[in-house]
């Protein structure tokens, strides 16, 4: 039998106490689009990021082709034949599409002859696969689907034969999502290795003939990915079987709580990023906003949260205007009348990470009682309602004095949740809440969504997770460069027709 | 690898809190050791005489405590905005302006009883403080001017304007020397001298006075605020993420005031040590500096109370001690001991993570290996 083009054997590394990776075992033939599933933190990223010659293995050897070799650093896996595209890209966004992808290769002092046998041979491997990219154009004038298609064009220009995608799906609409994945079966076809970092499931079965699941570090299977199935995946990689659909009630929709009057509102920038929004949300609904990241959704939410100026427009919560141009309640006052928010990116906004659990379950309430009685904290109360709250939301470890910067990613998002939904909020903002977050706390976060919409609470998801958006909203709304383009009942939407609304095409 | 990563949430406390700053103490002694040996003197005579200087009778001890006194004040004062991320480089200039509240208040309302000119004059000496940090602040929030630089500005600026007033406005019209005249005897605070003399301890002059009572409420005043109020628990918000502090619908501007008038407050507070206590004037730069080196003070304490009292005292022994070995050992200036006291800002400050990785993974691999065991 031939050897595989790439095999791990036995590879161990640790940081600090934490093993990000427990004798790992894997083979790769030559050929194939090789899946390599697991839930955050499952050490997908630091298994390829050994392999990429990121970080050195504590133990353990690599072969390309049956031949033992040592990477010390990206270059060696260069040299070697291996590439790799990140989840964030790494180009110079002035340069050209030519000069990134000659960036440290350039091979002459005074551009010349060679930049010109570049340009002659990256042309040629664009028609190969397909690519349908300018050399000559400006990376900041691309759009993401085209960065990418760069990052990988550099990775074969530098001669490599197994390319390495971390999560390369995240960024980029349903469209251009069919885009890469043609590009890659080409790839494969003329005979190049891919290995595909993903936590979707179904990149896994549409794409891959082969695939392994990590799990807390360890490599949990390999299989042929046409003898396994979703469900039996997702088993894998959490350890117990999973609900994959949201099992929701049929809508009771309530009055409406929640009006937003020809909204237009202004980033940090002075750049409009809102631009003249209507919506309506009533009592026991779930509004779904999805779009692309950067496409208003951001500033949308925290102007209906009260942390962000509204430029024009109002907003009405209860029938109550709340935000004009020329003044707006802040958060603290919205949260007094009803309304709590997630916030999308819960490092920057969400938490204090250097601050104990408890603290932060409190975080945005401690002035109330009993947490705080004339100016003073009540740590006994405090501490009592955390313990709690914490069982409640299945908070682990379930240690309310541990600083949460070193809670995962899902339990410190269950805080936020817990703290959110605990006051029985009538207006639930919530921005991307699953994002980085275990299947098995993803699960769980989206059975409280729904309880809260059962319960009558007025809920606006704002997500880039079309699936997440397809299986809670009962009603859609697509923005695209601030405005909104399109409106549905979440009955037989597909994520394609989303999709082209998401790029602004249809 | 060549850098250790130490999983923090393993570390003992007491590694990171007491023995690593211990480590880069004693570094920064030996280091100070090796200079007093250049320098022809005999380190272990300069310690011994720093000890017996500091602890070795009672009046160099009573001494030691009223040099604390005033470190504690300038150390909190410190340590109370940078829980909200600010770095009030200005104690020396608040010190310097809450001695000017401090002898007003004094001066003008001495007709009143004791007890209660006593409590005005510290009122006086916090609010004074408390205004001239204030204007930094102001600029800090509203027009984004970084408090590092408009402190210092307001250091130079409180000291041009003191010597102004006490050239001026102030000064004791009867002599030519910038200070003021002096309180009226029956308003100073009792002296360390006046007790022991009730104890029937009889000692010669010392500084020491009750002011350090009030620097130990401090203590106590600045742990209860910051940790256990909703004032302290916002201004951390504030200091460690802004963002989600406006999220959570706390005002960063707010919060930024609170904590730097508290900051200048405390620092105010020195001239209560200095004038009511000690001189019972003003004298031209009366704050000499305690200003500064309370912010070495509270970068060893770790910022908490608990840390900022040894801190104080150990520059309080070195002060003092450091005048008895001056005084003994003529080829050490009294320069050396700002040499000393910039080694240790040096270690614990600057280089205060130049050991702390290997240390922390020292105590984190032996610890496992016990409950292995």
């Amino acid at each position: 039998m031939v050897s595989p083009i790439l095999e791990l054997t036995n590879i161990n590394k640790s940081f600090g106490h934490v093993q990000a990776n427990k004798n790992i075992n894997l083979k790769i033939n030559k050929g194939t689009i090789h899946g390599i599933i697991g839930e955050n933190g499952a050490g997908k990223s630091t298994l390829m990021s050994i392999v990429f010659g990121l970080y050195q293995a504590n133990s353990g050897s690599i072969k390309i082709n049956g031949k033992e070799i040592n990477l010390r650093s990206p270059r060696d896996s260069i040299i070697n034949g291996i590439g790799m595209v990140h989840q964030h890209f790494m180009l110079v966004e002035n340069f050209t599409v030519l000069e990134n992808i000659i960036l440290g290769f350039e091979g002459e002092t005074v551009f010349g002859e060679k930049l010109q046998k570049a340009k002659e041979d990256l042309e040629k491997l664009c028609q190969t696969y397909n690519f349908n990219i300018d050399l000559d154009a400006t990376i900041s004038d691309l759009s993401v689907g085209f960065r990418q298609r760069v990052e990988i064009l550099k990775s074969l220009y530098r001669g490599a034969e197994i390319l390495i995608l971390d999560e390369p799906t995240g960024v980029l609409t349903p469209q251009e999502v069919d885009e890469l994945f043609k590009i890659l079966r080409s790839l494969k076809d003329e005979g190049k290795t891919i290995v595909l970092i993903t936590h979707k499931l179904i990149e896994i079965m549409d794409l891959t003939s082969e695939v392994s699941v990590m799990r807390q570090g360890e490599m949990v299977g390999h299989t042929k990915t046409e003898d396994t199935s979703k469900e039996q995946l997702a088993e894998m990689m959490v350890g117990r079987s999973v609900l994959l659909r949201v099992d929701k009630k049929e809508i009771k929709k309530g009055e409406t709580i929640f009006k937003v009057n020809n909204l237009s509102v202004k980033d940090d920038l002075d750049v409009t990023r809102v631009k003249d929004v209507n919506l309506e949300i009533c009592s026991g609904e779930i509004l779904g906003i999805a779009g692309v990241t950067g496409n208003g959704q951001t500033e949308l939410l925290e102007a209906l949260s009260g942390i962000r100026k509204v430029e024009s427009g109002s907003i009405e919560l209860f029938g109550e205007k709340i935000s004009d141009q020329n003044n707006f309640l802040n958060p603290r006052m919205l949260k007094e009348k009803g309304l709590a928010h997630v916030p999308e990116d819960r490092q920057r906004m969400g938490l204090i990470s250097d601050f104990k659990a408890h603290e932060n379950l409190i975080f945005g309430y401690h002035d109330q009682e009993p947490y705080s009685k004339s100016a003073i904290l009540n740590n006994k109360e405090i501490t009592e309602y955390s313990n709690k709250v914490m069982q409640e939301y299945d908070v682990r470890p379930n240690s309310p004095n541990l600083i949460t910067s070193n809670f995962s990613g899902g339990n410190q998002q269950k805080i936020i949740l817990s703290r959110e939904l605990n006051e029985n909020p009538k207006v639930l903002l919530v921005g991307q809440p699953t994002r980085g977050v275990d299947i098995g706390a993803i699960e769980f976060i989206h059975q409280r969504l729904i309880d809260m919409r059962d319960k009558g609470a007025a809920i606006l998801l704002a997500s880039v997770e079309l699936d997440e958006i397809l299986s809670l909203s009962d009603r859609i709304i697509v923005m695209f460069d601030g405005k909104i383009v399109g409106e549905k009942e979440n009955k037989n939407v597909t994520d394609r027709e989303l999709g082209l609304l998401m790029a602004g095409v249809a | 690898m060549s850098n250790i990563v130490v999983d923090k949430s393993k570390v003992p406390w007491w590694v990171s809190n007491v023995i690593v700053p211990l480590v880069n103490l004693t570094l920064a002694l030996l280091v100070s050791g090796l200079f007093v040996f250049i320098a022809g003197e005999n380190p272990i005579e300069a310690v011994k005489l720093i000890i017996y200087g500091s602890f070795g009778y009672i009046q160099g001890f009573a001494y030691t405590l009223y040099y604390t006194t005033n470190f504690i004040f300038t150390g909190l004062a410190f340590a109370v905005a940078f829980h909200c991320r600010l770095f009030n480089i200005g104690g020396e200039g608040q010190a310097y302006i809450g001695g000017l509240g401090v002898f007003l208040v004094a001066i003008n309302l001495s007709f009143l009883p004791v007890p209660i000119v006593w409590l005005l004059a510290i009122f006086g000496a916090f609010l004074f403080g408390a205004a001239w940090a204030y204007i930094p602040a102001y600029l800090q929030s509203k027009r984004g001017s970084h408090v590092v630089i408009t402190t210092i500005m307001f250091n130079f600026i409180a000291s041009s304007l003191m010597i102004f007033l006490l050239v001026d406005v102030i000064r004791d019209t009867n002599q030519m020397a910038p200070h003021t005249v002096k309180l009226p005897e029956e308003i100073w605070l009792p002296s360390f001298e006046a007790f022991s003399g009730i104890l029937g301890i009889k000692i010669r002059y010392s500084p020491l006075n009750l002011t350090f009572l009030l620097a130990i409420a401090s203590l106590f005043f600045v742990w209860f605020l910051v940790w256990k109020t909703k004032w302290g628990y916002e201004m951390r918000a504030v200091g460690h993420n802004t963002q989600a502090a406006i999220y959570a619908g706390i005002s960063p501007h707010k919060n930024i005031i609170i904590a730097m008038c508290i900051s200048g407050g405390l620092a105010g507070l020195l001239g209560v040590n200095e004038i009511l206590g000690v001189s019972h004037k003003i004298q031209a730069g009366f704050p000499a500096g305690y200003g500064f080196t309370g912010i070495a003070v509270a970068l060893m304490g770790r910022n908490h109370p608990i840390g900022i009292l040894p801190a104080a005292f150990l520059f309080g022994i070195l002060y003092q001690g450091g005048s008895e070995v001056t005084f003994e050992m003529p080829n050490i200036t009294r320069y050396m001991f700002v040499a000393v006291q910039g080694l240790i800002i040096l270690f614990s400050g600057a280089l205060e993570n130049l050991f702390r990785p290997q240390i922390e993974s020292f105590f984190v691999r032996r610890l496992n290996r016990e409950v292995n065991a």
